[in-house]
């Protein structure tokens, strides 16, 4: 048992008798917020409140876990509950899981996102498991008259030497009456019993009946139905427009134009502006309101460049300009092209890299480039209100509630504490379900109507409304001197409108002369998180440079990363490189070892490589390509990860399969068009998505065996995918390829 | 707006509305029979399959005035509590990850399976491929159907 100590442990649990007997352990949160508040920039009380019904026994030993944060796939509605019961020591079996409400005073920052689920949970849920089992044995310790210290408890059991045993739910109700336990003893992971050990979703039945879940299934009596009309194209914006058509059509209710936010509002860093104003059309069922809007006549005008009010960073608030110009892809490359060649931001350096690439013998230089992605959410975008002058109750899949309620209270008007907010599964996320307009604009539409009203994007509207993953470009250059030692490397990257640097990832830290610079070009076509943001994109760039640096220098592409880590490892160069070369080295250890790299038997395929570290975790890919009909497909992919502790691992595996799956999709396929300001890509027919036939026949995963706190997975196998697809693909077609997507071909229609 | 006498999962179900209307919004609006999930609305992911006399049919795109006397079968009408064997299959390889699409993929995977009951991964990989899976579990869905004992 390891025990641990913690200085603000006074009112951390709280527990209440149920009525019909038994246990509700309340635990507080607040001994983790500060890590919390870095992660997510919540306020949250320095002295925590109770977690209501967080873990609840009842007196037949059913034990209930609310799972704090919103399922999107990610398995939390089954992971974390494991962590709860791990320290509670119950049977799994035993346990039932149910979505908590919003709350993040009482359940934490509530945030699916930053792959951070299980890495900001796992302390204060192990801590809640272990704080009732001591409850639980101090009460049996009363009951009988022995020592607790005597007292063991296995599978929601607890026993004692004199042969005394009881179930947890006969002890429950007294438990509830206990002083909250001061020094709490945790598990040493080596007797974990159901962390670490596989266990099925705990939605999964729900799932394959086809039972409401999803927030596009949620239904309440006399609900009306919404769509919105938004504008063609980013600089757009709506003319004039007559409902008198659309009103004729049968289950109508109304049509009318709203604005998403009041002029001069300003804007959180999550409340993404694409189209102030739309049209709502809204009636009776979805088919209705549909086939009526296709009668709506509307005329849209150019927006000219505009004014965005943000929340500015660190306070205050700032005004940026939002150009109005209508983008094309070929002129939004020319411009990513023009821009890249001018002075930029200095982001860092280290030694001098001016002198070492005037003095290199060998200069090696590439340009990678990567369009917008739109997320393609299987669920489109939608959401439920019901707003009355007095309460707002607002439900469907979103990621992050907490950054959404403050926006909502004011353009609603309406305190916090009047806004309820359900969260449903979503059917998927990806980043996209961390903005709200979805939220506010069936808020303002239900607000008006005073009815309960669910909105509804079709594909369309979903693919064509922004938000994307931003365009990026990426020049990387190596200087090699006459002896082929890498002296210099250098990244300049800039995107529309970000720019995808991370200064301080590797190689920083392992090349003497380091520079890294940004550049951004301000856009109306407005980007959001898209799984492992500017990862996503660095990954692939650099990881593919990594390969030709290492073909010139006459180097193996796993050794030359490991001689380099060594580097990083034994002397770094600068102090603030953010990844741990241990366990990078470690990842490419075991990737080596699993996938066979540079044996005999491996010779003949055709292999690419990439590793990459993000969001705390380290993760490879090897990947093996084949030709099939004249293009190329991943035929099979070993994947090894770090994240410190797997706590499902079958559904840990499961996450890195779609990741690399994910990855050579976005790779191959992903893109996201503009021409004169619109979207060219507005459904499956022309945004192609990779498909069942497309998928590589294996991927093998492994995991590092590690003790270290769970250090998150959604988001870390995937952006190293695009590396090792490109370095792949080198090796299959002897080119190499710079931009993605790298295959264009029709796909097949279903 | 018509009438409409569906025979959905072996039950009559009496429906009034436009003859436009797809089987998709009759069952999800009309009947509340939530299970089978809107994607596209045309035909192009799969999300919204049914079987149509067993024949595994996109119902985003079938207007419910073409249906008449044939039998309608959505996720529902597999089992109530998951016991089909295709539905035991996907719940033994834990398929899902979001698992918005999976209704989708089970009912294309069990009219497969009904006319072809040990498909190459070849035949599985044609009658899949109309169904797209946005988090990539098309692996185990793989798995999955292969390891359906009829």
């Amino acid at each position: 048992m390891e025990n641990t100590k913690s200085q603000s442990r006074r009112s951390f649990l709280k527990s209440s008798a149920l009525a019909g007997g038994g246990i509700m352990l309340s635990f507080s949160w607040f001994s983790e917020a500060e890590a919390a508040e870095k992660t997510t920039k919540l306020n949250l009380p320095e002295q925590g409140a109770e977690l209501t019904a967080y873990i609840k026994i009842t007196p037949d030993n059913v034990v209930k876990i609310l799972c704090p944060n919103p399922e999107f796939g990610q398995n939390v509605m089954t992971s974390l509950p494991m962590i709860v019961a791990e320290e509670l020591d119950v049977d799994w079996k035993n346990v039932v899981v149910e979505m908590g409400p919003h709350d993040n005073v009482k359940l934490g920052p509530q945030f699916t996102g930053g792959s951070n689920s299980v890495r900001m949970y796992w302390k204060p849920l192990r801590n809640a498991g272990a704080a009732a089992r001591q409850m639980l044995i101090e009460a049996a310790a009363q009951t009988w008259g022995v020592s607790a210290n005597e007292i063991t408890t296995k599978a929601g059991e607890l026993s004692h030497s004199s042969g005394k045993s009881a179930k947890y739910g006969e002890m429950a109700s007294k438990a509830a009456t206990v002083p909250v336990p001061k020094d709490l003893k945790l598990k040493a992971p080596k007797d974990f019993s159901i962390v670490s050990y596989s266990k099925k979703n705990t939605e999964g039945v729900k799932l394959v009946t086809g039972k409401p879940l999803f927030g596009i299934d949620y239904k309440v009596e006399g609900m009306l139905v919404a769509m919105i009309q938004h504008p063609p194209a980013f600089g757009m914006k709506l003319k004039s427009f007559d409902t008198a058509q659309v009103l004729k059509m049968p289950g109508i209710k109304d049509v009318f134009s709203f604005k998403l936010y009041d002029e001069g509002f300003e804007q959180g860093g999550f409340d993404t502006r694409t189209f102030n104003e739309m049209i709502a059309i809204v009636g009776n069922s979805t088919w209705e309101v549909m086939n009526a809007r296709k009668k709506l006549s509307v005329k849209w005008e150019p927006t000219g460049d505009t004014k965005d009010t943000l929340a500015g960073r660190g306070g205050g608030k700032r005004e940026v300009v939002v150009p109005g110009r209508l983008e094309t892809t070929s002129s939004q490359m020319e411009l990513m092209a023009e821009y890249a060649k001018k002075p930029a931001q200095q982001l860092r350096k280290d030694g001098d890299p001016e002198t070492a690439f005037k003095n290199a013998a060998q200069i090696i230089e590439r340009t990678y480039n990567a369009p917008f992605l739109a997320h393609n959410t299987m669920e489109p975008m939608n959401f439920f209100a019901h707003v009355t002058p007095e309460k707002a109750i607002v439900a469907g899949p979103l990621q992050a509630p907490g950054w959404i309620e403050p926006t909502l209270s004011k353009i609603l008007n309406l305190p916090a504490d009047k806004i309820e907010i359900q969260m449903t599964r979503m059917g998927g996320g990806f980043g996209r379900r961390a903005y709200g307009q979805y939220v506010y604009e069936v808020a303002r539409i239900s607000q008006r109507l005073n009815a309960p009203v669910k909105l509804i994007y079709t594909r369309e509207d979903d693919m064509t409304y922004g938000i994307y993953r931003p365009m990026y470009t990426a020049t990387y250059r190596a200087a090699l001197d006459a002896n082929k030692n890498l002296i210099g490397f250098q990244v300049r990257g800039g995107g529309i409108p970000e720019n995808p640097v991370h200064a301080n990832r590797f190689p920083a830290g392992a090349v003497d002369n380091y520079l890294a610079e940004g550049w951004e070009i301000p856009s109306n076509i407005t980007i959001g998180a898209f799984r492992a943001p500017r990862s996503n994109f660095n990954a692939a760039a650099e990881q593919s440079f990594l390969d030709e640096v290492a073909e010139a220098m006459g180097k193996d592409p796993i050794e030359l990363r490991l001689e380099l880590l060594k580097r990083a490892k034994e002397n770094p160069v600068g102090k603030n490189n953010d990844y741990d070369a241990s366990r990078y080295i470690g990842v490419l250890e075991l990737l080596k070892e699993k996938s066979g790299w540079g044996k005999p038997e491996n010779a003949a395929k055709k292999r690419g490589v990439a590793a990459y570290f993000c969001h705390n975790s380290y993760a490879g890919h090897v990947v093996d390509m084949v030709i099939r009909d004249g293009h190329p497909y991943v035929e099979q992919v070993t994947s090894a990860v770090d994240c410190g502790v797997v706590v499902n691992p079958d559904a840990a595996r499961n996450m890195v399969q779609g990741a690399v799956i994910d990855g050579i999709g976005n790779a191959f396929y992903g893109a996201l068009t503009h021409k004169e300001g619109a979207a060219e890509q507005t459904n499956f027919h022309n945004y192609r998505m990779i498909r069942h036939n497309e998928a590589p026949k294996k991927i093998d995963v492994h995991f590092v065996e590690s003790e270290v706190d769970p250090t998150g997975l959604g988001e870390p196998p995937f952006p190293p995918v695009f590396g090792a697809v490109a370095n792949a693909l080198f090796k299959t077609t002897g080119k190499r390829y710079y931009n993605q997507p790298f295959v264009s071909v029709p796909q097949k229609s279903s | 707006m018509a009438s409409y006498n569906l025979k959905i999962n072996g039950k009559t179900n009496k429906v009034d509305v436009d003859p436009s209307t797809p089987l998709l919004w009759v069952l999800r609006d009309s009947l509340n029979m939530v299970g089978t999930k809107f994607g596209c609305g045309m035909a192009q992911c799969g999300a919204c399959t049914i079987h149509l006399d067993g024949n595994a049919v996109r119902s985003c795109v079938l207007p419910v005035s073409a249906i008449g006397k044939q039998d309608v079968t959505t996720i529902e009408g597999l089992s109530e509590k998951g016991e089909h064997p295709v539905q035991k299959a996907w719940l033994e390889h834990d398929v899902a990850q979001c698992g918005y699409c999976q209704t989708g993929q089970i009912m294309t995977a069990t009219a497969l399976l009904k006319k072809n009951p040990n498909p190459t991964d070849a035949e599985i990989d044609a009658a899949m491929s109309g169904n797209i899976c946005r988090c990539g579990t098309y692996l185990r869905i793989k798995e999955a159907i292969k390891s359906v004992k009829q």
